[in-house]
């Protein structure tokens, strides 16, 4: 469906939002994403999860085409596809993947891309503005499709190296750590 | 057959040393064939001190306890696990009564006592890389392994640091940093040690890295001359000494002058592969890698010296010559493929010459001496290229496999990763031979807009692999060097990622992705005798006489490296991208092999 189908389908339907379609030119400031309630393990002592959050800033990234596919050009723009190449990795791991070490919530791959993790993701802070790294986590999740169907990435023009981001089977994430639990590599 | 070929080798060895037995049990006519200068390849003691067995780097051993006869019986002898999931492309060496393994990042030396039963751990060094050096190895965290002089062990480690460890106890003499993975460098080649010097050169080839080759002072680890790939002369360590025999490489500072203003500062050429020693000449050779970006749009000319075999005088660093092999590279030919050094009769004279299976599809013979090109032929099914031009040396392309920008070109062989890619062949001093692990494949290429940001990749290239011609990717060739033509291949279903090894006993021995570790007849091919390994093999055989007098055989089993990243680094085979473009064709190895790294040791029993 192009986004001019869907704009005429959210405004006939008289739906006061659409999610997937808004655009906010001018964003509200910047709330400190230190400050969200992220955890990377699925235990906690004292039996109960884990205390963490998943923000409305999250969501809105995330439920966003726009964000989505705005992410999708930073991605070869900062050079993330020379380590993982369109998601089934190299140097770094895949992102298309159920699997993930650091955790697969917005939040973590915010954390990651920001902070770097130790075995060889370099850390982006400063040298991405903030926005543009919460759409690459955003496009990011689209890769194995934690993101609904309809906000996720077509098909590439060029070369086709693997089945378009939106015609992926949803698939929820796994904390999987940096140890496979068997010689059975994440499929 | 069986007796025949008994009575070939018995004749064989009682002659052993005299050319004329081995022509005749060659088969071949009067003209000797090709030998290592005695030199550089010093008569067999039973060791391994370095991965090449020898500065000739023929990795032949003239032991032969174990052969055509008795090979059917190999046995394990015993087994140690390195610990870690990451490929095993080293060699394991042996020195006295001690064996030296060297494992992938994190790059731990373990020392074995082969004087007590199951040869047990004597010691361990770890030199505890820094971890973040993973993301910047482009195809895995391999390494090729450690190498053995005066009382030391010298290895490189990812994180772009040399270490000299004592080999009796294990203490760290020294470790020099000699690189900065902050901006992509790291390393994973074995260090040659010639004279009193230890020459290691840089990876990272695919982030923008400048490559170097570098001489370090063996008893302190300080470095005593660099020579980079790119840049102004004084750089490269060319000067009045220099003599290249083509005259394309003739010139004030090529090496700004063939690339657009300021492309040579991130313009590869590093050098990760093997060097070979001639005493006799005082030349020590060394290959450079790839241009980059892969992007070749980006960077029109020649990009010396990128791509090319150097002589080079161990002593200052000189250069004295100069070849490319892939001028203006356009699919990621590196030249670092091993340089087997031989003297041999061609068309009548003798001549010093030097051997390289190249990763353009050729077998490239030159004079050591000068450089010239006495021939170059073809190994592997080619689209790519049509041949070398003898008058001018250069590669001559298919102008309809040139990249153009966002356009996928398809069907170009050999693949980025060329017909053959680092690991070495090797060559037997009784057959004459050269043995190649080498592969058979193609690829569609679409070149996109590279974007460099120190010390992430600098590509501009999406590629998918596929098997070629015959659907098999790898093959197992007997080279006749003179002819240049297969004797005999053998297929292989995966691309053969590891090196061959040659010896005394008329064997060839290689180990294959799915595991399998084989002997192989030199002279005819015949299988003789396999074991298939917990993991993939992609590592160097070795053979050596143990304390107790008996011949034994060494390899290491764990898959990975650029061709077995799918297994060692759990990629997606859903994306044919990934890797490179490696994983299109390795969709299968997830389902035949896992990873982990093991030695094996083989005897008679
Ligand atoms: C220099 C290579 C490199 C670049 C460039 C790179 N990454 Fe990474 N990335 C890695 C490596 C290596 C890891 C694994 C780190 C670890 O295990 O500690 C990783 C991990 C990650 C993870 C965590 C995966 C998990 O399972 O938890 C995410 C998400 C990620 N990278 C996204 C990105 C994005 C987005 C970019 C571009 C802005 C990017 N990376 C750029 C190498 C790289």
């Amino acid at each position: 469906m192009t986004r001019g189908a869907l704009m005429l389908l959210c405004a006939s339907l008289l739906v006061g939002a659409c999610e997937r379609e808004r655009r906010e030119f001018r964003r509200d400031p910047v709330v400190a994403s230190d400050e969200d309630k992220i955890t990377m393990s699925s235990i906690s002592p004292g039996g109960g999860q884990p205390a963490a959050q998943s923000s409305a800033r999250a969501k809105e990234f995330e439920n966003n085409a726009y964000h989505v596919s705005q992410g999708k050009k930073y991605y070869t723009w900062f050079n993330c596809n020379g380590c993982h190449s369109n998601g089934g990795g190299g140097s770094g791991p895949p992102l298309m993947d159920d699997t993930w070490i650091y955790g697969g919530s917005m939040e973590n791959i915010v954390r990651t891309i920001k902070e770097g993790r130790p075995n060889g993701m370099p850390s982006f802070r400063d040298r991405i503005p903030d926005d543009q790294i919460w759409e690459l986590a955003a496009y990011v999740r689209s890769m194995g499709r934690a993101i609904p169907q309809d906000v996720a990435p077509g098909r590439n023009d060029d070369m086709h190296p693997r089945p378009a981001e939106n015609r992926q089977p949803y698939v929820t994430p796994i904390p999987g750590g940096s140890t496979p639990p068997s010689g059975l590599a994440p499929q | 057959m069986k007796r025949s070929l008994g009575a070939a080798i018995i004749t064989a060895s009682i002659y052993a040393g005299s050319p004329w037995a081995l022509a005749w049990a060659q088969g071949a006519s009067a003209h000797n064939i090709a030998a290592p200068p005695a030199s550089a390849a010093p008569a067999e003691d039973g060791q391994w001190t370095m991965p090449g067995k020898n500065f000739a780097s023929t990795r032949y051993s003239g032991l032969d306890q174990i052969n055509v006869s008795n090979v059917k019986n190999l046995q394990v002898a015993f087994t140690f696990s390195t610990g870690v999931n990451k490929g095993h492309e080293s060699a394991p060496l042996v020195v006295g009564s001690t064996m030296y393994v060297l494992s992938p990042y994190p790059n731990i030396l373990y020392a074995l006592d082969l004087t007590q039963p199951g040869a047990p751990l004597k010691w361990r060094y770890n030199p505890k890389p820094d971890a973040a050096a993973q993301g910047v190895a482009c195809c895995d965290v391999v390494n090729r392994g450690p190498t053995y002089a005066n009382g030391r062990i010298f290895f490189t480690t990812l994180d772009a640091h040399v270490v000299a460890v004592n080999a009796d106890t294990g203490e760290e003499m020294w470790k020099t940093k000699v690189g900065e993975i902050n901006k992509g460098e790291t390393m994973t080649m074995a260090p040659l040690v010639a004279k009193d010097k230890v020459v290691v050169g840089n990876s990272g080839g695919e982030y923008g890295v400048r490559g170097w080759v570098q001489a370090l002072d063996a008893a302190s680890g300080k470095s005593v001359w660099k020579a980079y790939s790119t840049g102004p002369d004084r750089d490269v360590k060319i000067g009045p000494s220099f003599k290249p025999f083509y005259d394309g490489d003739k010139g004030q500072d090529l090496g700004v002058s063939t690339w657009p203003p300021n492309a040579w500062e991130q313009g590869g050429g590093t050098v990760w592969g093997w060097m070979s020693y001639d005493p006799d000449l005082n030349l020590l050779y060394h290959g450079t890698g790839n241009p980059g970006p892969w992007n070749a749009n980006q960077r029109p000319g020649d990009n010396k010296w990128t791509t090319g075999i150097f002589a080079r005088d161990p002593d200052t660093g000189d250069a004295r010559w100069y070849y490319q092999t892939a001028q203006h590279d356009i699919h990621d030919w590196d030249t670092i493929n091993e340089q087997v050094l031989l003297d041999m009769e061609w068309d009548g004279q003798m001549r010093k010459v030097l051997v390289h299976p190249g990763r353009t599809g050729f077998v490239y013979v030159l004079d050591r001496t000068t450089g010239e090109v006495l021939s170059a032929k073809p190994f592997h099914a080619l689209t790519a290229v049509t041949g070398v031009d003898l008058k001018t040396g250069r590669l001559q392309y298919n102008p309809d496999k040139e990249p153009i920008q966002n356009r996928v070109v398809r069907n170009i062989c050999p693949t980025a990763p060329g017909s053959k890619d680092w690991n070495p062949s090797a060559f037997s001093h009784r057959t004459g031979v050269l043995y190649i692990p080498h592969m058979n494949m193609c690829m569609d290429w679409e070149t996109t807009e590279p974007n460099y940001i120190a010390g992430t990749p600098y590509v501009g290239a999406e590629v998918r692999m596929f098997p070629g011609p015959g659907g098999h990717m790898g093959e197992f060739s007997a080279w006749d060097i003179r002819a240049g033509k297969e004797l005999w291949t053998i297929n292989e279903r995966f691309p053969l990622w590891s090196g061959a090894m040659a010896t005394g006993g008329d064997l060839v021995f290689y180990g294959n992705m799915e595991g399998w570790f084989k002997a192989v007849h030199a002279r005819t091919g015949e299988a003789l005798w396999q074991f298939k390994t917990s993991s993939g093999i992609i590592g160097q055989p070795t053979t050596y006489r143990g304390p107790d007098g008996k011949q034994y055989v060494a390899v290491l089993s764990g898959v990975g490296g650029w061709a077995g990243a799918i297994v060692s680094g759990d990629l997606d085979p859903r994306d044919g991208s990934a890797a490179l473009g490696f994983v299109n064709a390795m969709r299968d190895l997830k389902n035949v092999t896992t990873k982990g790294g093991t030695l094996y040791v083989f005897k008679l029993p």
